[in-house]
């Protein structure tokens, strides 16, 4: 009953071509069509956060984006990747998601996917960020367990191992 | 005798769980699938009240991929109604509470009919063609409207929109006087308003149902997957043991996901007349609405005291508000507090009323302190109004009130035995965290400057009590179920140690710190343990994971489990080494022969004879195996100070907290890391219901803060650093000397915060701000007053 677009799209150094709904939203492709249920939704309105993943397109960096805010469609051409695609390919952990684990930033996890993508994005922005920028910088995200303290701790301790260069 | 070495116990281990959770291989119900898996979506009441005339689901049924449309009345005589399990009066009026409407809806949200469809967007797509004719009535919200002679009635056939009174008196209890007889040279007399709250779990919830061939299995984001499976049988029919219930990772609870909810009723529904699997996951805007809310009561307090600052009785009053139903444990909430509202002080009197009362509002329940929380706000803010009667410091008139370290045991004036404490030591050492002095020499100085941000700081001394419960009191309360907890050992023929626990942990960490406990106990390595949990099929028994009870119920089972496969693999080890258990002495990880330490076996070997059974002793079983079910005979009582500092723009209204500092007692503490997250957590919840949250209704009954949007819970930007610390005065009543601190920060920062607001502006006359203290409301509160002193001028 809608129309639908053929898209190409790159996520976790995958390639993937499929047919979707104009209406799909990045966060429904990926959870739904491909699998990627690392990804998450915390709400309908774009406050949480919990759906970041970070999204190239032609020769622009990766930037975070809450994927429930862009459309599979938008997505045609970009290269993606979710916290499923952080860790190196021999599953050596991103220093975001070392520091989360070795700084107790997280207690449910629910969050922690889109916490930690808005993280990677906050850091390679500012690469020694004050608790201040951090807090600012992360307030796109919701946590409703650790009451972010632990977050911050991580964040900086990410930053002290030079997670941008 | 010692027989465990502390290696583990106390250490601050990084957490087990955390591998999956930051790497995104996490089982959230929403992330699981089923071959032939379908998709449902509820339509819900946009009226808070409205009789139902029809509804006419057939034009859904011809919508693309939809394979099933069906209303209340569809199921009327089969859907049964909802549990309360704390009906908290012998004369409680407890009205049904249909899965899904059949002639009323009585609440913004309550369900109606459903849909369920290939895909998840063609049944929520197909939800607008199912015709709906309400005629809508007019709700009543209020709480002493409701009580009103001539109300509005949320359940007419009632009578009343009273559900209980449920009354305490120390006098008729025999742990105190009367009320009326003691002593009243100086009388505080307050109303407390506590607004309703939305837990706000950042998973929302998720339901699977898989009929099988009649035995049906069930993956549920709730924290009481054992309670919820006993509820499946007695609601629908099916036997228990037809009944598997799993609670995969759940993400965040705080009490929002103890609950049978309607969705998981009207899933199973579903999936049994269609006879597949089908799967509901709300939306948030859904969680806001029909997940059940907290707090939301209204609290009279009356304090007296001497003028010598002898505080000599409580009276409290309270009205809270059910909803339009009651509840899992709905009733009882309120009741929790009923214990607590004299937090660590010695009266010599206590009256406590509770009124449940209907509204046509989601239904409350428990949320993070569940009653507790109100309790602690109440005599700390009092505590505070006395001081200022009195011309006392905040601490110094606690301090003449509360129980004196070499007073414990302490039958308190509710009747609670509190088995130790040390207030003093807590207190002492929050105050030098924050520099108490030197604030209140800066607070002087702004006051006397006219500075238009005045700086305020907050106390608030607490106690909690926590490891629910004592099976005897729960008894005694009306309460349906027990509060003992189990836990299952058994070691694998290598020596890997496999441990079954009855609680359901949704974001604890119990995996680890249960691994740490039994690493001890057993002498063998954290990475050695795997925890299950959450699994009917694997963990038979349990009652899940609220009140602060996981550790201080269920880990002393655990560590009583863990004594007895000791036992036995001294038995097994004592044959081995060819000597007499009595000689043998664990220590290292291993049973020793005294004197002689390098003749030894551990607990892995004594599991592979064991597995062998090639020469056990006789009577032996082949088996390393455990189980202990541990009933708490008494409740575990944490106890803090926190301190607030504040700094008030009394031009703009806003609030910024400048220092927080924590300092808790929770007993022996097995994982430092984790305690200091929950006090974390905790204290952001708190600091939110004094700042930020408050769920509201509009005059039609609308929730209009349906939405993170409008519903505010804090972010990064919106909160201090905490300042934690710890003293450790373990439990005396179980052999672990834990306390639980799940709920800890958030009963201790409430009133720390408003009382530091308060305090900054007693200068203009004011003392109390509504919360949340936003900054249009303490604005508000400031020029109220101004107005007053300026003669009304506006």
């Amino acid at each position: 009953m809608s129309s639908t677009a053929k898209i190409t799209v790159t996520v976790d150094g995958d390639q993937y071509i499929d047919t979707v709904e104009a209406r799909t939203l990045l966060v429904h492709y990926l959870r739904e069509t491909i699998g990627k249920v690392g990804t998450v939704i915390g709400c309908d309105t774009s406050n949480c956060g919990s759906c970041t993943v970070l999204m190239s397109t032609g020769d622009q960096p990766a930037r975070s984006v809450k994927s429930c805010s862009v459309l599979a469609v938008q997505a045609d051409g970009a290269t993606i990747t979710t916290v499923e695609g952080l860790a190196g390919p021999d599953g050596s952990l991103h220093p975001v998601q070392r520091a989360f684990h070795e700084l107790h930033g997280l207690q449910c996890g629910f969050c922690t996917p889109g916490m930690i993508m808005s993280a990677v994005d906050l850091l390679r922005d500012n690469p020694d960020p004050t608790d201040e920028q951090i807090r600012d910088g992360l307030s796109g995200n919701l946590c409703r367990c650790t009451g972010y303290q632990n977050i911050v701790r991580a964040v900086r301790a990410a930053a002290g191992e030079g997670v941008a260069s | 005798m010692t027989v465990t070495d502390d290696r583990e116990v106390g250490a601050a281990r990084r957490r087990k769980e955390d591998a999956r959770l930051i790497t995104g291989r996490t089982r959230w119900t929403d992330n699981l699938t089923l071959p032939g898996l379908l998709h449902m979506a509820i339509l819900r009441s946009p009226y808070a009240s409205a009789r139902i005339v029809s509804v006419d689901t057939s034009a859904a049924l011809s919508r693309p991929n939809v394979v099933a449309a069906f209303s209340g009345a569809d199921v009327a005589d089969v859907q049964g109604s909802l549990p309360c399990a704390w009906p908290v009066t012998e004369d409680i009026v407890h009205p049904d509470r249909p899965p899904l409407a059949v002639d009323m809806v009585r609440h913004h949200g309550e369900a109606v009919a459903v849909v369920v469809a290939r895909d998840r967007a063609s049944a929520m797509d197909a939800l607008e063609a199912i015709e709906v004719d309400y005629e809508p009535l007019t709700p009543v919200l209020d709480l002493e409207e409701a009580l009103a002679d001539g109300a509005i009635l949320v359940h007419p056939d009632k009578g009343t929109n009273l559900s209980y009174t449920w009354v305490f008196d120390s006098a008729a209890a025999g742990t105190g006087t009367d009320v009326a007889t003691v002593d009243a040279e100086v009388v505080i007399e307050r109303r407390y308003v506590q607004q309703r709250l939305i837990p706000a779990f950042m998973e929302p919830r998720s339901v699977i149902v898989d009929p099988g061939a009649g035995d049906y299995t069930i993956w549920s984001s709730t924290q009481i997957p054992h309670i919820l499976r006993v509820f499946y049988a007695l609601i629908t029919g099916v036997p228990e043991h037809k009944i598997r219930v799993i609670a995969p990772d759940v993400g965040g609870g705080f009490g929002g996901k103890l609950h049978v909810t309607p969705e998981e009723l009207i899933t199973f529904m579903a999936a049994r007349r269609i006879g597949r699997p089908v799967k509901y996951t709300e939306t948030r805007s859904e969680t806001m609405l029909a997940g059940h809310h907290g707090r939301d009561m209204i609290q009279d307090v009356r304090l007296t005291a001497r003028r010598d600052g002898t505080v000599t009785g409580m009276s409290v009053k309270l009205i809270a508000n059910m909803g339009a139903y009651l509840g899992l444990v709905g009733p009882g909430t309120p009741i929790l507090g009923a214990f607590m509202y004299n937090g660590i002080y010695k009266f010599a009197a206590y009256r406590f009323e509770c009124n449940g009362v209907f509204t046509n509002t989601t239904l409350t329940d428990p949320y993070r302190g569940a009653g507790r929380p109100e309790a602690t706000y109440a005599i700390e803010r009092a505590m505070d109004e006395l001081a200022v009667e009195l011309g006392l410091d905040p601490i110094e008139v606690r301090r003449r009130n509360w129980i004196k370290k070499e007073e414990f045991p302490f039958t308190t004036v509710a009747g609670l035995v509190y088995d130790s404490g040390d207030y003093d030591a807590a207190t002492d050492k929050a105050l030098m965290l924050l520099g108490y002095d030197e604030l209140r020499k800066e607070q002087e100085a702004r006051r006397a400057s006219g500075d238009p941000v005045q700086l305020g700081i907050g106390t608030s001394t607490y106690t909690e009590m926590c490891g629910l419960a004592p099976s005897r009191i729960l008894g005694a309360l009306r309460y349906a179920a027990g509060g003992w907890e189990t836990a299952s050992v058994r070691v694998l023929p290598t020596g890997k140690v496999e441990v079954v626990t009855g609680v359901s942990p949704h974001g604890q960490g119990h995996e680890t710190a249960w691994s740490q406990i039994v690493a001890d106990e057993l002498g063998v390595a954290f990475d050695d343990v795997e925890v299950l949990h959450g699994d009917t099929r694997t963990s038979h028994k349990g009652l899940d994971t609220y009140g602060s009870r996981s550790l201080a119920v269920g880990g002393i089972a655990l560590v009583e489990a863990c004594r007895k496969v000791r036992d036995k693999a001294r038995t097994v080890a004592a044959h081995m080494l060819e000597c007499s258990p009595d000689d043998l002495e664990f220590t290292g990880g291993a049973f020793r022969v005294r004197g002689t330490p390098d003749a030894a076996k551990t607990v892995a070997d004594a599991a592979f004879a064991v597995f062998a059974a090639h020469d056990l002793p006789d009577g032996i079983e082949p088996t390393l195996d455990a189980d202990a079910t541990f009933d708490p005979e008494t409740f575990s009582f944490p106890h803090g100070t926190h301190l607030c500092a504040v700094e008030v723009d009394t031009q703009t209204g806003h609030v910024s907290i400048r220092k927080y500092v924590a300092v808790d007692d929770v007993g022996k503490v097995i994982n430092p890391t984790i305690v200091e997250g929950q006090v974390h957590g905790g204290v952001a919840q708190g600091i939110a219901q004094a700042l930020h949250e408050e769920a509201v209704y509009d005059e039609s009954g609308t929730l209009v803060t349906g939405s993170f949007v409008d519903y505010t819970p804090p972010t990064a930007a919106d909160l201090p650093d905490i300042v934690t610390d710890r003293t450790e005065t373990p439990a005396t009543t179980h052999p672990l000397g834990v306390k639980g601190v799940g709920e800890a920060g958030t009963i201790a920062s409430t009133p720390a915060v408003v009382n530091a607001i308060v305090d900054a502006l007693r200068p203009y006359g004011i003392s109390d701000v509504p919360m949340p203290c936003t900054p249009e409301r303490v604005w508000r509160a400031i020029r109220a007053v101004g107005t007053e002193t300026e003669g009304g001028r506006s």
